[in-house]
């Protein structure tokens, strides 16, 4: 595969340059092979609407998230701070996630630690350069088809955040179909307050099959999701259905870069 | 006279018990520790009126609303009927506010009676979702016992209730029409209550005077005894949701829910560690620093007020999506448990004159166990489902950090994940410098 185009802060500085925004990858988009084609599809919008972005690259470090959700405030603290001081130092002003956790953790906990920036999560990015016409969407793959969105926890009901993605996905002129549990009634993917990195505590269902059941009952050809673990768990739930074959999940930049063809 | 005098110590003695037993509540919930919620009073009573007033959460599910609005409404608006029925019995009089009121009293009066009707009919429909349709959030077995007998006491005793508004109104209406009832004659002949007016010679239209009289009579003394009785029943109930609910939703948290609190005691060694020339505030040698919550003394009075708020619906965990897939967290019983601890601190307080004598329990461990705390995955479901903005996730949060940071009993995969985290900056065991390498994948 050829070289994406992506630059840090460190060689802007190096140029003298400003970028307009900085993209805080994350850990799942920068290690996960599934979360990793999310980062490279958030990257060839970036690129094709013309934005001045950059990344940190190796100075990035976890925000802090599943530390602080499992109870671990030293840590959280200790990831915060010294976060903090890469940004600070860098004179970040404005930051787009693609991540709903590093995108609350950012926004909500960093300021009364030292951390003020305008946060953005990558679909509020995409609404912004579709309604200002930096990029533009005809037709496409994912005319006619079917699609549900499942909202990630902390975008959602964790920010009020439930316009944005469906907005983008306006674009696409496919079928919305919406689940009974959205919105604020949402239900979670069952990877969040650190589960992702626990097995689950004993019950009768895994969450994921309960979520994955609601989503596959409406006959979706794609399950749009806007977190790298949602977009696991639904995956692992597709799998577990066996309908990996007729039904994608996907992410919502990654339906706009498909319907782009980038 | 001796019915004035009987009233008056009757109002007297129940309303101080009311008190004695409210400011026991009020006590304990001071119990909790200092949380700044004090600020933004505009917002904070926007919210109270649309939340608690408006009853707006509860509109997400219409049929149960509907229902509880009548009693909600006609709970308040009886209020102005309660004045008259107080000073009646303090007075000696009878339908006090009627000559002054004329028409509007009429009016008043039968507006009471529809939605007493209307109550009625919400309360035979909640005591039928309870017992015969058996709606899954209100027969699950975490309400056997107690909580179960307590939501039934409720609503038998709200019908109690409305039969003695209706023998009070109904036997009057006939006394009237025959010129007998106390109440001033105004000539004309009858009180032109809207139900009683028929309801009262339906049932009672073929009794003597004096039977009238005595039926008249027990409704009007059956009401004020079951109002006093009701009263003193709401602090050891559930039911004291009627009367905590506007504090509760007036102090609720204003923040987006996905922001959790940052501990400033944390901040502090945080600090001091990375910055050697930082020197942390003098802390408090009275207030113990302890990270996290083991106790119910260790959270803030606002969780403390949340638990006595809980009339146990069970909103927060029909949407929980760990109790929904069988584990044994239960949001609401967060809260149930929560307030039982509460109340056995407060009453081993009492017992030890005024202080608090360890009794080898605690609110972790002994209530909440760390199964239940494991499960939860913060999705802030149970906070937005609840009708009276209780936060059920921010005690869990609390007493995850006490296990932790102070007993070190985090789940083994989850110490992997801190120790991924510290050493690579990530939660899996990646190298921090390949983080730029999906670049060239």
């Amino acid at each position: 595969m050829s070289e994406l185009s992506v630059k840090t802060m460190a060689d802007y500085m190096a140029s003298g340059e400003t970028p307009e925004i900085l993209f805080w990858v994350g850990c799942a988009g920068s290690f996960d092979d599934r979360a990793k084609k999310i980062t490279k599809a958030i990257v060839k919008i970036l690129n094709h609407a013309n934005v001045k972005f950059a990344v940190l690259g190796t100075e990035e470090s976890c925000t802090g998230d599943p530390a602080k959700r499992a109870g671990n405030e030293f840590l959280f603290q200790m990831q915060a701070m010294a976060n903090i001081t890469v940004l600070n130092g860098y004179e970040v002003k404005k930051i787009v996630t693609g991540c709903p956790h590093c995108f609350n953790t950012i926004k909500n906990e960093y300021p009364s630690l030292g951390g003020n920036y305008e946060v953005v999560h990558h679909t509020q990015l995409l609404q912004d350069l579709l309604n200002t016409g930096r990029i533009k969407i005809e037709g496409g793959s994912f005319k006619g088809k079917k699609i549900t969105f499942h909202d990630p926890c902390y975008l959602g009901r964790g920010n009020d955040i439930y316009e944005a993605p469906r907005s983008v996905m306006v674009n696409l002129d496919a079928e919305l179909a919406e689940m009974k549990r959205s919105r604020q009634n949402g239900l979670c993917c069952g990877a969040g307050g650190a589960q992702m990195f626990k097995e689950a505590e004993k019950g009768n269902k895994e969450v994921n099959i309960e979520r994955t059941e609601e989503a596959l009952a409406l006959n979706p050809d794609v399950i749009a999701v806007g977190c790298p673990f949602c977009n696991t768990m639904m995956t692992d739930g597709v799998k577990h259905f066996n309908k990996e074959q007729t039904v994608k999940v996907l992410d919502v930049a990654e339906l706009i870069a498909q319907a782009k063809d980038l | 006279m001796i019915s004035i005098i009987i009233f008056i110590l009757l109002f007297a003695g129940g309303s101080a018990f009311f008190f004695y037993n409210v400011s026991k509540i009020r006590r304990n919930i001071l119990l909790g520790q200092d949380a700044r919620l004090k600020d933004k009073p505009a917002e904070r009573f926007k919210t109270m009126l649309l939340v608690a007033f408006g009853q707006k959460k509860m509109f997400n599910r219409p049929i149960p609303a509907i229902l509880h609005l009548f009693l909600y409404v006609a709970f308040v608006i009886t209020q102005v009927e309660l004045i008259e029925i107080v000073l009646d019995g303090a007075l000696g009089h009878h339908r006090l506010f009627r000559p002054s009121l004329g028409g509007f009293y009429t009016f008043m009066v039968s507006f009471i009676e529809i939605l007493s009707v209307l109550a009625f009919i919400g309360t035979l429909a909640f005591l039928s979702r309870r017992n015969l349709l058996k709606v899954p959030r209100l027969v699950k077995s975490e309400l056997n016992g107690w909580p179960k007998l307590d939501a039934n006491l409720i609503l038998l005793g709200e019908i109690t209730l409305i039969c003695f508004i209706f023998m009070m109104n109904g036997a009057d209406e006939v006394l009237y029409s025959r010129g007998m009832s106390h109440a001033q004659n105004m000539g004309d002949g009858s009180l032109g209550l809207t139900i009683s007016s028929h309801l009262g010679p339906l049932l009672f239209g073929g009794m003597s005077e004096h039977s009238l009289h005595i039926i008249e009579r027990i409704g009007w003394w059956g009401h004020i005894c079951m109002v006093l009785g009701f009263l003193n029943y709401l602090p050891y109930s559930k039911h004291f949701h009627i009367l905590l609910a506007f504090p509760n939703v007036y102090y609720s948290n204003l923040e987006k829910k996905g922001k959790f609190r940052n501990l400033e005691s944390v901040s502090n060694e945080v600090k001091a560690m990375m910055d050697p020339s930082f020197t942390p505030p003098v802390a408090d040698p009275n207030v113990p620093v302890r990270f996290g919550a083991k106790e119910v003394t260790d959270l803030s009075w606002k969780q403390l007020l949340d638990s006595y708020t809980c009339t146990e619906c069970g909103r927060c965990t029909s949407a929980c999506p760990a109790n929904i897939t069988g584990k044994v967290l239960s949001p609401r019983l967060i809260m149930m448990k929560t307030r039982d601890r509460l109340e056995e601190v407060g009453k081993n307080i009492d017992a030890n004159k005024g202080e608090f004598k360890d009794d080898g329990k605690s609110l972790l461990h002994d209530y909440i166990t760390p199964e239940e705390l494991w499960a939860c995955t913060s999705c802030n479901a149970c906070v937005q489902e609840c009708p009276v903005n209780i936060d059920p996730l921010s005690i869990i949060m609390d007493l995850r950090r006490f296990l932790v940071m102070e007993q070190s009993a985090a789940p083994t995969e989850l110490n992997m994940m801190f120790n991924n985290m510290e050493n690579n900056g990530a939660p899996w065991q990646f190298s921090p410098s390949d983080r730029l390498n999906w670049k060239n994948d």
